[in-house]
Formats: C-alpha cells, sequence, structure tokens
C-alpha cells in the first residue's frame, strides 16, 4: 500500500471520520476543548472583547467549512491557531491599515538592539513580581509590542507552541520566528527592567 | 578566582544578544552555548541580562491565566454555531 494515501482517522483524540462529515457532537467537542485557547488569543492579538469574541465565532465558523478538506498533515490545533490569527490580523488591517504587516522585513542590518536597563530586578520576592499591579503591567508590556513580534511570542511563550508549529501558523521560517521571539522578549525584558527598578521593593536591593 | 585571560571585549556582547533568547530556551548548539557561557564568565552586564531575560520568559509562564472565557461568550459561541443544546453535554 502507497504510505502516502493513508489518512489519519484520528487527530489529538478527535475522530477525524466524524469531524469531516460534519459530527455535532464531535465538533462540540472540539470547540469545547479549543475555544478557551483561540479566544485568550485573540483576546490578546485585539486587545478588544468584542473583535476577540467575532474572530472567536468566525473561526469555528470557518473550521466547521473547512474541515472537510482538512489533510491531517497539521495538528488540528495548530490548523484552528492558523485559522484564527489570520482571521484576527485581517480584523487589525481592516482597523488601522498602516500599521500590520506579519510579513514586515526583519530588519537585519541593525541587527540586535542593545539592552539599555542593566538592572538585576531577578530578586525581588515573587510576591511584587507577580502582584496585581505587577500583572496588569506584564499584560500592558504585551500590548505596546509591534504585531509581528506580539502574535509570535503570544503562540510561543502563551500558548505553548512549539517552533515548526508557530513557523507553520504563521508561514514564517523557523528562523524568522526565532528572530522575532527574540526580539519580543529583549523588549518586555527592557520594559519589565524599568517596571520593576522603580517599584518601591526594589529600593535596597543592589543595582549592578 | 581565576582571571580573565584577555580583555573583556563587549563587541562580543552585541555579537551573542541575538542568541540570548534560544540560550534561555536549551535551544543552541554546543558549541554557541559553550560561547556564551565562557562569555558570561566575565560580563556582568550579560549575566544580568540572561537572568531577567529568564525571569522575563519565567514570569509570562507563571501569570498566563487560564484558558477559561467569559460563560456569556461560551454561550453566545455554541449559539452562533448552532450547538445550543450541546453545551457542556460532550466530554
Amino acid at each position: 500500500m502507497n504510505e502516502s494515501t493513508i489518512q489519519p482517522v484520528q487527530a489529538e483524540g478527535f475522530s477525524l471520520q466524524a469531524l469531516k462529515a460534519g459530527d455535532r457532537a464531535e465538533f462540540s467537542r472540539m470547540v469545547e476543548i479549543y475555544s478557551g485557547n483561540i479566544y485568550r488569543l485573540t483576546l490578546k492579538m485585539l486587545n478588544d472583547p468584542q473583535d476577540a469574541e467575532d474572530v472567536l465565532q468566525e473561526t469555528f465558523i470557518k473550521a466547521f467549512r473547512g474541515l472537510k478538506n482538512f489533510d491531517g498533515r497539521s495538528r488540528l490545533s495548530t490548523w484552528l491557531f492558523r485559522i484564527a490569527t489570520n482571521e484576527a490580523l485581517m480584523y487589525l488591517r481592516r482597523k488601522r491599515p498602516t500599521f500590520v504587516s506579519i510579513d514586515e522585513p526583519v530588519e537585519t542590518e541593525e541587527g540586535e538592539q542593545r539592552p539599555v536597563q542593566i538592572v538585576d530586578w531577578c530578586c525581588m520576592p515573587e510576591s511584587e513580581l507577580m502582584s496585581q499591579e505587577a500583572r496588569q503591567h506584564l499584560d500592558e508590556a504585551v500590548e505596546r509590542l509591534p504585531h509581528s513580534l506580539r502574535v509570535v511570542f503570544l503562540l510561543r511563550d502563551i500558548e505553548d507552541l512549539s517552533t515548526a508549529e508557530t513557523a507553520e501558523v504563521l508561514g514564517l521560517s523557523d528562523t524568522a520566528v526565532k528572530t522575532r521571539l527574540s526580539r519580543a522578549r529583549m523588549r518586555l525584558r527592557e520594559d519589565l527592567s524599568v517596571y520593576f527598578s522603580e517599584a518601591p521593593g526594589f529600593s535596597g536591593l543592589k543595582e549592578r | 578566582m581565576a582571571l580573565p585571560s584577555e580583555p573583556h571585549n563587549h563587541d562580543n556582547c552585541r555579537h551573542l544578544l541575538g542568541s540570548l533568547s534560544d540560550y534561555v530556551d536549551g535551544d543552541l548548539e554546543e558549541w554557541l552555548c559553550a560561547e556564551i557561557e565562557h562569555h558570561l564568565e566575565d560580563c556582568e552586564n550579560c549575566r544580568v541580562v540572561v537572568d531577567t531575560l529568564k525571569k522575563t520568559v519565567y514570569l509570562y509562564h507563571v501569570t498566563t491565566e487560564p484558558k477559561q472565557m467569559p460563560r456569556e461568550v461560551k454561550e453566545r459561541l455554541f449559539k452562533r454555531l448552532n450547538l445550543d443544546d450541546l453545551i457542556d453535554k460532550v466530554k
């Protein structure tokens, strides 16, 4: 038998046959399991609960229609993230057409931005690093990232996708994903360094 | 404590910056990893950058909210998909 003609029958615990045949119960199970991840991603990409909800709904409507053509080569979750990400980027382009491009070239000639903040805040107590106020600042720092870096950071560090899966979702090379993740993390590090070094709990710690 | 065998060259810091994210993920080739570790031995500034970068990634990991969405968002989603009869029914 030719191996390439073998179609997977199971994907992440779902019956692909049932999903492709439009089985409502199986589709409902898929929505139950993945909708939380998709909503968290769209909310953080768009920073607008209404837009995030619209994109969430569009994602599963498109998934339902597209399932019959799903070939099982990617993971179901990766495929859903791809639909959701494309949909969210389309929303952003519609709202702010000039600011959103996931394909923008990575500026190689300048190399990495040199870190400016050299302050060691690692030893601050976790109660301060994870206070309600600090958590809010963590969220705001992500909101300040350009979209092309933000989406990579969200998929890799928040949704825990691998480099290869993130590359597949965004249609980028593994190298581009790594470069963008590095830039996103370095920017967040700068942002948090400013924030924590100004926090009351920082005084008394050794500044280097 | 061993003294650095050569004067510290800050050009190296810049050259290694792009690899620090892969370094904290443990996702670097052995030779580059060794180069970074050698550099960190006598570059206090880069050590601070690596430590705070690790802590940044860690903080986002541990503070990520659970993936639950508001009940009403879920109800509207199931309704929009004509699955409202199946909400919370299938496991």
